[in-house]
Order: structure tokens, then C-alpha cells, then sequence
């Protein structure tokens, strides 16, 4: 471990001390240059972290740019702790989403744990009440005791720290793929309700106002967390646990209990939490935001730990803190709010007007940055990119046909894949009812949750299908985005803006900048066409064990608004004799599907095609037969295609099941990952009406109360099997797997 | 009729509790903060889920030792309704206004989801608006609700006729799949399962609603009719 | 001062359903000769000299530390370290 005091600002420059805080010798450089002298070693490693991948963006500000950010329906775009978007009424849903891959890696219950309360802390920051929490999770294949252990630990400590803190866990999603074995991806996002004109900012503004600090005292945990996630996981990552930072959530409660009371003091003035770079980063960014310095006096800063030198308390990753600016004169008042909680607001700083972050510790002056150069001026690096060879090899081979002769078979097999089967393993340990206003929990293609006192709900979900990207990372990139939309819009909301969780390998390497890049273009691309602005999100990289990347997997968190309760439109078949249509066309489009997982245990060729004008015209469509009160269920077509899709459809323990006509190829009408489709159903009433509002819908079926699904193809019937027995296979398979020996 | 719901530090269903009395109910709620509540004059005290304290020791047992729990056991005497759900029943446990104590749930995990629960007692002031042997649908959520008593206790409790539900398939392990019960005057009732979180059919069900217009209705023959 | 350890385990008859779980894993590792398990809390209290100490200590496990419904309670008074 490093020891300050020793260490010289001379040493730092001879040895290179400020390599093992992940800086390069130019950026050393352009350091000295900024401070016109040698940093000392508290001065270096706060840069360190600031301008550490995480909280800088080096390499990933020129892709970030691509994003489209604006819209009218955004009220704060990416810059701040999380994105707002307008929901009328005067309110706001505020979203984010994080990753906390590397911690999850080597501690995985707290890992996960402080990932979620990391990301709550950023939407109550900004003054609004976190009302759901989702995840996107991405494991190795459970095969192996390791994974089993992350896989277990990690839901463990989703569940633990969310369940406490009374923030429902409303949906998300999991997938399993041997790139992610030693590197698995842990990405919370948190949705927040909040009335606009309460909106907070992480400002530090007006000369001489207090600096307060609140909540957990700081400890020497976490350390140089922020740099820990820039670097590739190795293998003696494990030796690294000192990383990984304790969460409490019951400090978390009442730490949203007692900031939502103090976002209405007129004594406030700015608000942030300490997130990765702790200290550090907010109270230097909070300056910096305001056109400000500050100064700060560390002797005031609550330990929890003795003897911690500057370096530890700027660089500490404790979690649970928040960092205040408050009018002079007015402390009192927020004092006794937090009191009320069992919490102790402390006075640590002021605000200057010299724009220089200055720390005081022992009666000395331990550090002396320009904030502007700190918070701001982080070098931005662009990147070689290069086209892997593996890419055009997919490209260039023929299209790949599956050869099935058990359609029956298969369809248990892939209901009983990982990446398909039930989740509710997973959601059963989260409290997804909490606040009472879930309307559908995990298990939907959206979650949806009202807003209470208003005839209207938000839909959210994640979504990314990393396979598509592995193949190629264009189409892919579009095909997340556009399946988030697809999931709003078949829960009957209205797509309004996004969170990206870009999660990828070492940048360095020319062929994964290359994917990053690609993917970014993708999503963007999508992003315009579908409307749904990009509003916060988060970077994280070197996601490799061992030397190998993991697949790209760009998570897309998307939230959406149902104008009216009315509209809400569950994803499983709903009443006999509704008739069953197919929205969207189906070509044998197998590259990366589950039906390729299935047969050849790898991924190869082309990703399914996407044209982002008939991904829209659909999407719009079937909102609008939906609004006109036209459907009863609808649910995208996705992963194991329209056999899995109707089967998912009948998972609802009403004892219903469908009558089915498919005629041309069985194995791609039934199984194709073809884009831009749903299965919707319809009453027998309204089905003129709803085939003169959606152009794509072809009838194949029909609802029955048989309780079995059966698939006829011409006079064959390729798939007869009674309801419960497929829902059985799909419900245990994961328990299956996780009780079989490693 | 007026109804308190205590807010202790971790409490998170205070709101849902507060709801459910106030719109579902449309009847008179405060939110009241453990430190500053005068339990005097409420017509019902309860006590909602959450994490009292981030159950950081044993659930519900750091809140049974506050003060408000010494106005609670004034008020049970005096014959108030008392409802305490989910931690709310492990606060009423480990204070002592109820026999018996939780263990951690059989499989070892958090659980969350809608059960089918049997009225076991429909003559209680929470329960007289269901039959006996209604099968309700109420949701579940809990890491401790494995309900644990010595026999003898479970033999009053049965005596008494104090088991008012019971879970039709027991998922935590709970002695005699028991889901809530009363104590022996009647008036204090804990349970696992969130009455309040279906209290509306957009939230999946509505049968707990009856629970709350039961308490309401006895409260009015009690003392509207009868003044 | 006084180091106080206070351990909190299960009474006897009370399942204990995570001392189960981890007597099924180390019989599946191999340990075979393991045939019980209970799980319990360990705490250690540092507490200013007093001539009651043990009374108090009492008093403590009783109202809070242990539920006497299900828990049993020992404890031992050591001489603390003065820092």
C-alpha cells in the first residue's frame, strides 16, 4: 500500500509513483503544467482519480457525443447525477443507470449492494424520491461453483440493500454467456418521481456559504475504487478486496428520508452524493459546476478511522455520504432536519471565489488544484479503432440454417435455456411491491408502476442483447435500443428517453474500440429515430478476464409514460376466443440466436437485420391500436423467437392455451430472431378495427381454455404440448442448474 | 374514524399503510415519527413493514425497545386495535404484545409474492367482513417470517382460537402455516402478508381491503351506533 | 474497561434453518462426520469498569441482545485492552 507522508513530490516524478494510480507520463505532465510545480502526493492522487476512465470519460467523451441528448420532453440531459425527463402534472421521472462490475467481481453481495446504492443516492440527489429499481445482469454460464456463487451473491445483495431501503425492484434482466465468466456485469438503474419545480443541483455557489458533510463517517474503504474499475480484472483482482466498500442501508434510508426534507430548506443551495472518487469528486465538482473554489478543512471531515492522512479521506470510497452547500448563517436548520434522523450534519469547508480546490489538514495545506483543470480539464483520448478480422468473417459467411426435426423438443429445450427460462429465482428474493404501486412486477416485458393520484404510469426495462453486438455491433447497437422500445410499447407506454450502461473491454485494443464505437453509432441512430434521447448513463471498460473481453454489452435503460391507466396492456394472453396475430415479418435470421446457443454452443454469422423506419411505423401502430382499447395482451418477440414468445404468453397460471397456424419454414416461423415483431392478441369484436390500424398483422391463432399450445403447419401439428408441462420446464430450470454439482 | 401509522427509522411501508387507511379506506391517517407520537386519541395504531432499525440485530427487536412501544402496550390494554404487519408483527413478537418469534424463512432467502391465505377466524375486529375458510390472495415479503412458538404456546393460540390466517402452501416453514394471529383479548393482530398492498385491483388484488373496512366497521358499531 | 464477548445461539428444539444449510454444504464438501450445525451471533462489548457489570450484562440480553423465545445467551468479562 501506498504511504503518503514519505513520498516527495520528487519521488512521485523519479519513480513514477503516479503509475500505480493508472496515470501515464503525459498525463503526469500536463499535471505539472497545471499546477506549475510538482504535485504532492495527495494532490496526484486526487487526480488520479478524477481523471480516472470513470469519473473523466478520457475515452469515451468522443463516442459520448454521438448520443442525441435533447428532446422536449428532456428537462436535464446528461451532466448531472441523472437524467429528467417531463411526465406532465408539473413532475419529472428522473433515471440512471450504473455499472459496479469489478467490485461484484471480487465481493460480490456487497458489490452488487453498493451498486444499488450508489445509484439510488444519484436520483434522490437530485431532490426525487427513487420509486423502482431495475438491473441488468450478465453471468458465465452456470456451470461452474464460482459462477453459481457470483450469480447467488450477487442477487443476494441486490435484494438485501434494495429491500431495505424500501425502493421496489421492478424488473430487469439476466443473461448467461461464457464471456462473462470471470467478469460478470452487475448495472443498477434507479427511477425517480419528482415534482420539477424541486429539482436539485450539485452546485457549490455564493461566496463563503458552508460546505456540510452528512451521513456515514469515512473510513479507509474503497480506496482508489474509481481507477480499480478502469483496469482489466486479473487474477489478483481477489487480492484486492480491500477495494470493495461495505454498504448500510438502513444509513441509505434515512439518509432519502432526510434529504427529500431538506431539498424543501430554503438553506440550501447545492446537493451531491459521494459516488465513485468520494470527496473528491463532488466537493471538486460541485466548485467547479458553480464557477467557484472551495476550501475545505479535513480535521472536520467525521472518521471512522485513526490516524487517516489527506490522501485517505480524499481517495476513500465510504459509502453513504452526501456533501451539502448550505447559505451561511442557515446551518441550523438543515442540522436539525438531519438530527431528527439520528444523522449529524457537519460544517467541513466553504466556498471561494478563487476557483482553486484547497484542503487544510493538521493546520497545513495539503492540496491546491485549480478546480476548473481538475473537474473539467481531464485529457480526452481518441482511441485506435480497427475492424476485427472476426467480424468479417461473420459477414462473409453463408446464412446459418439450423437443421430441427422435433420441433416439440426444441421448444422445451430453449424454454429451458438460461437466458430464457424464468426469472423468478432471481425476483422472487427482491420486494417488487413496496410503495404499493406495482403493476406489473418482474416477469413483464415492462415493468409498470403508477403514479399515485394521477390517471397515468411509467414503464421501464433494460435490455441488451450482447450476442447481436458480438456479431456486429451497428446493427446490434440499434437492435437494444430498438427492443427497449418495443418492451414500452407493448406495456402501452410511450418511449420517452434512455440510460445507457456501456460495458466493454480494454479501449486500448484498437478492435474493442472499434466495437464501442460501432455499437455507440448503432444506438444513437436508433435513439433519433425512435425519440428517445440518451439522458445519463454510465461508462464502464476493461471488462476482460484472464486477456479476453467480454461480448460489448451496451445495457439500454428506457423508461416510458402511459398517458392513462387505461392503456396499461399486460404481456400474456388474457381472454378464450381472443384471436392471436403476429406483428412483423419473419426471415431465417439465426446468427446469434438462442437456437444457435442451442445447437452449436457458439455464436456465428450475420445479427437479424433491423430497419429502423419499419421498426417505428410498428411501434407506432400498435401504441395507437392500443390506445384505441383494440388489444389484450401484447409481448416482442425476442430471444428463441415466436415459439418461445407465444409460450411466455401462456406462462400466467389461467389455464389458457392457443390454437396456432404457421405455414412456410417451421424452423423460421417458429424459432427466427427476426426484429421488430410482436405477438398480440385481440378480440374477436375489434379485429377490423385493429387490422386497419396495423398494417404488419398476420392472424395465426387463436386463444383456447385447453390449457395446451399446438402449432400446425399445414395439417402437421409440429408442437403439441399441454401448458403446465412447458411452464414447468421454464420455471426450473435455473433452480435446476444451480442444485446440480459443479 | 382516525387511524396513527408509527414511522420508525427504516420503516418502509409507512406510506403504503398511510394509503391504503387514508384513499383506499377514505378514512382519517397520520404518519406519526416513533419520537414525537401521542398515541392518545387514535381510534387504530399500525404499525407497517420495513427494516426498524435495519433490522440490523434481530428483526423488529431495536424498535421494541423504544418508548412508543410503552404508549403501545397503554393502548392495547385500553383495547385499541393494534395492526402490526411484517416487521410491524415482528415488533408486536419481540415486545411482547404477541406470543411467539421469527425465524429466518426456511429456503434462507427473501421472498416476495402474491399467497393464498386461509381465514382461519372470522370473528375478530379484522376479520369480520370474510367468511372462515375465505381464501384470500396477499402478498408476501420477508427474510424472518418463519413463525416459531414452544407447543404449549401453540396450543393456547389454538385453544384461544388466536390463529386468524393461515398460508394454504407454506413457504417460509411457519409453525402450523400460521400467517398472522391475535392475542387474547382481540385486539392486536400481526401478520406477515401486506394487507395494504391489496387494497386496490390495479395492484393485482383487493383482498385485503376487507381487512381495513372490518376494522372500520367494528369501530363504528362500537362507538358511532352505539353513541 | 471490560472486553465483554456475549455468544447468542439457538435454543435446542428451535430449527435452525441456517445452521441446516451450512451442515448440507459441509456434508456435500466431503465432511461426513458433521452432524449438527447451529449458527449463532458473537458480540463483544467494551464497557466501563463497574462492580455490577455481570447484572448489567444480564439485563442487556435479556431486553435486547437475545430473544429469550428462541435464543440462549453466555457470556465472559475480560480485562479490556486500554488503548
Amino acid at each position: 500500500m501506498l504511504q503518503a507522508p514519505e513520498i516527495t513530490p520528487e519521488m512521485i516524478e523519479q519513480d513514477k509513483v503516479y503509475q500505480e494510480m493508472g496515470l501515464t507520463d503525459k498525463e503526469y505532465d500536463m499535471i505539472k503544467d497545471i499546477m506549475g510545480r510538482r504535485p504532492n502526493f495527495t494532490e496526484i492522487g486526487i487526480f488520479s482519480v478524477m481523471w480516472s476512465e470513470h469519473c473523466s470519460y478520457k475515452t469515451s467523451k468522443p463516442l459520448l457525443k454521438k448520443f442525441p441528448t435533447e428532446g422536449p420532453q428532456v428537462v436535464q440531459g446528461p451532466g448531472e447525477g441523472a437524467g429528467i425527463v417531463d411526465i406532465g402534472d408539473g413532475q419529472g421521472v428522473v433515471f440512471k443507470v450504473e455499472s459496479h462490475n469489478h467490485p461484484s467481481a471480487v465481493e460480490p453481495y456487497q458489490g452488487a449492494a453498493t451498486g444499488v446504492g450508489g445509484i439510488i443516492r444519484d436520483v434522490f440527489s437530485m431532490g426525487a424520491r427513487p420509486i423502482a429499481s431495475l438491473n441488468s445482469l450478465r453471468f458465465g454460464n452456470l456451470n461452474t461453483g464460482r459462477v453459481k456463487y457470483l450469480f447467488d451473491e450477487v442477487v443476494h445483495g441486490i435484494a438485501g440493500y434494495g429491500n431495505c431501503v424500501g425502493v421496489p425492484t421492478v424488473g430487469g434482466e439476466v443473461q448467461f454467456d461464457d464471456c462473462y465468466e470471470g467478469n460478470p456485469l452487475v448495472n443498477a438503474m434507479c427511477v425517480g418521481l419528482i415534482d420539477t419545480k424541486d429539482i436539485q443541483k450539485g452546485i457549490a455557489a455564493g461566496l463563503g456559504n458552508t460546505i456540510m458533510y452528512v451521513g456515514s463517517k469515512t473510513g479507509r474503504d474503497g480506496i482508489h475504487g474509481a481507477t480499480f474499475a478502469s483496469e482489466d480484472l486479473s487474477e489478483d483482482s481477489e487480492n484486492k478486496r480491500s477495494n470493495v466498500q461495505v454498504g448500510d442501508p438502513f444509513m441509505e434510508k434515512l439518509l432519502i428520508e432526510a434529504c427529500l426534507e431538506v431539498i424543501h430548506s430554503d438553506a440550501l443551495v447545492g446537493i451531491q452524493d459521494m459516488g465513485a472518487a468520494g470527496l473528491t469528486s463532488s466537493a471538486s465538482e460541485m466548485a467547479s459546476k458553480a464557477g467557484m473554489g472551495m476550501e475545505m478543512n479535513l480535521d472536520l471531515i467525521p472518521q471512522r478511522e485513526e490516524n487517516m492522512t489527506a490522501y485517505e479521506m480524499m481517495l476513500s470510497e465510504s459509502q453513504e455520504r452526501m456533501l451539502l452547500c448550505v447559505k451561511t448563517g442557515e446551518e441550523q436548520e438543515i442540522v436539525d432536519i438531519f438530527k431528527k434522523y439520528g444523522l449529524e450534519a457537519v460544517a467541513v469547508g466553504k466556498v471561494t471565489d478563487d476557483k482553486m480546490f484547497r484542503l487544510l489538514h493538521k493546520g497545513e495545506v495539503v492540496a491546491d488544484i485549480p478546480v476548473d483543470n481538475l473537474a473539467e480539464d481531464a485529457p480526452i483520448f481518441h482511441k485506435e479503432s480497427k475492424v476485427p478480422s472476426f467480424y468479417e468473417e461473420y459477414q462473409a459467411m453463408p446464412a446459418y440454417q439450423p437443421a430441427i426435426t422435433d420441433y416439440n423438443e426444441t421448444l422445451k429445450q430453449l424454454l429451458q435455456q438460461p437466458t430464457i427460462a424464468s426469472k423468478e429465482y432471481v425476483y422472487d428474493q427482491y420486494d417488487s411491491m413496496v410503495q404499493a404501486n406495482t403493476v406489473f412486477s418482474p416477469g413483464s416485458d415492462a415493468a409498470v408502476v403508477r403514479v399515485r393520484g394521477y390517471d397515468k404510469a411509467i414503464a421501464m426495462t433494460t435490455d441488451c442483447n450482447s450476442r447481436y453486438i458480438h456479431l456486429d455491433p451497428e446493427t446490434g447497437g440499434k437492435i437494444a435500443v430498438a427492443e427497449a422500445a418495443r418492451n414500452i410499447i407493448a406495456s402501452g407506454a410511450k418511449p420517452l428517453a434512455l440510460t445507457d450502461g456501456l460495458n466493454f473491454g480494454n479501449p486500448d485494443k484498437p478492435e474493442n474500440f472499434w466495437q464501442m464505437e460501432k455499437s455507440v453509432e448503432g444506438m444513437s441512430a436508433a435513439s433519433s429515430k425512435l425519440n428517445t434521447p440518451v439522458i445519463s448513463g454510465n461508462v464502464s471498460l476493461y471488462n476482460e478476464s484472464n486477456g479476453r473481453a467480454i461480448f460489448p454489452t451496451p445495457v439500454v435503460g428506457m423508461v416510458g409514460l402511459h398517458e392513462s391507466l387505461e392503456h396499461i396492456t399486460p404481456s400474456h394472453f388474457q381472454n378464450e376466443g381472443d384471436s392471436i396475430y403476429v406483428i412483423g415479418d419473419t426471415a431465417a435470421e439465426f446468427g446469434g440466436s438462442e437456437l444457435q446457443n442451442l445447437l452449436e454452443g457458439k455464436y456465428f454469422g450475420k445479427a437479424p437485420a433491423i430497419d429502423l423506419d419499419v421498426e417505428t411505423k410498428r411501434q407506432d401502430q400498435l401504441l395507437a391500436a392500443i390506445r384505441a382499447g383494440l388489444v389484450s395482451s401484447a409481448h416482442d418477440i425476442a430471444e428463441g423467437g415466436l415459439g418461445v414468445a407465444l409460450a411466455e404468453s401462456l406462462f400466467n397460471n389461467n389455464g389458457f392455451g392457443a390454437d396456432v397456424q404457421l405455414d412456410g419454414d417451421v424452423t423460421t416461423l417458429l424459432f427466427s430472431e427476426s426484429q421488430s415483431r410482436f405477438v398480440v392478441t385481440v378480440a374477436e369484436q375489434d379485429r377490423t378495427q385493429f387490422e386497419a390500424k396495423v398494417d404488419d398483422a398476420q392472424l395465426v391463432g387463436t386463444v383456447t381454455a385447453t390449457s395446451q399450445l399446438t402449432v400446425r403447419n399445414g395439417e402437421t401439428e409440429v408442437i403439441k404440448e399441454d401448458v403446465t408441462t412447458l411452464q414447468q420446464l421454464w420455471k426450473g430450470a435455473i433452480p435446476c442448474l444451480l442444485k446440480s454439482k459443479a | 374514524m382516525k387511524f396513527a401509522v408509527i414511522v420508525f427509522p427504516g420503516s418502509n411501508c409507512d406510506r403504503d399503510m398511510y394509503y391504503a387507511a387514508k384513499d383506499a379506506l377514505g378514512e382519517e391517517a397520520d404518519l406519526l415519527w416513533y419520537q414525537e407520537a401521542n398515541l392518545e386519541g387514535y381510534d387504530a395504531i399500525l404499525i407497517p413493514g420495513g427494516f426498524s432499525y435495519g433490522d440490523y440485530l434481530r428483526s423488529g427487536a431495536i424498535a421494541s425497545t423504544s418508548d412508543i412501544v410503552v404508549q403501545l402496550r397503554e393502548q392495547a390494554d385500553k383495547g385499541v386495535p393494534i395492526l402490526g404487519v411484517c416487521n410491524g408483527f415482528q415488533i408486536l413478537l419481540e415486545s411482547g404484545l404477541l406470543p411467539g418469534a421469527m425465524l429466518r424463512n426456511q429456503n434462507l432467502k427473501f421472498m416476495c409474492h402474491f399467497e393464498n391465505l386461509v381465514v382461519e377466524n372470522d370473528e375478530t375486529i379484522f376479520t369480520s367482513k370474510y367468511n372462515n375458510g375465505e381464501v384470500i390472495s396477499i402478498p408476501i415479503a420477508h427474510h424472518d417470517g418463519n413463525y416459531y412458538c414452544d407447543e404449549e404456546t401453540l396450543a393456547r393460540l389454538k385453544e384461544n382460537n388466536q390463529i386468524v390466517f393461515t398460508y394454504q402452501n407454506n413457504p417460509n416453514g411457519s409453525v402450523s402455516d400460521i400467517a398472522g394471529i391475535v392475542n387474547e383479548q382481540g385486539n392486536v393482530l400481526g401478520m406477515m402478508p401486506h394487507p395494504e398492498r391489496a387494497v386496490e385491483a390495479i395492484l393485482t388484488s383487493d383482498d385485503g381491503l376487507k381487512l381495513f373496512q372490518s376494522m372500520l366497521e367494528n369501530w363504528r358499531e362500537r362507538y358511532v351506533a352505539g353513541a | 474497561m471490560k472486553l465483554v464477548k456475549v455468544h447468542i445461539t439457538l435454543k435446542e428444539g428451535v430449527l435452525d434453518p441456517q445452521g441446516k444449510a451450512v451442515q448440507g454444504s459441509l456434508n456435500t464438501l466431503g465432511y461426513d462426520n458433521v452432524q449438527e450445525v447451529r449458527v449463532g451471533k458473537y458480540l463483544e462489548l467494551t464497557v466501563d469498569d463497574d462492580a455490577n457489570i455481570e447484572t448489567a450484562i444480564e439485563e442487556m440480553c435479556n431486553k435486547l441482545l437475545a430473544n429469550p423465545v428462541i435464543e440462549n445467551y453466555s457470556y465472559t468479562v475480560e480485562e479490556g485492552v486500554v488503548q
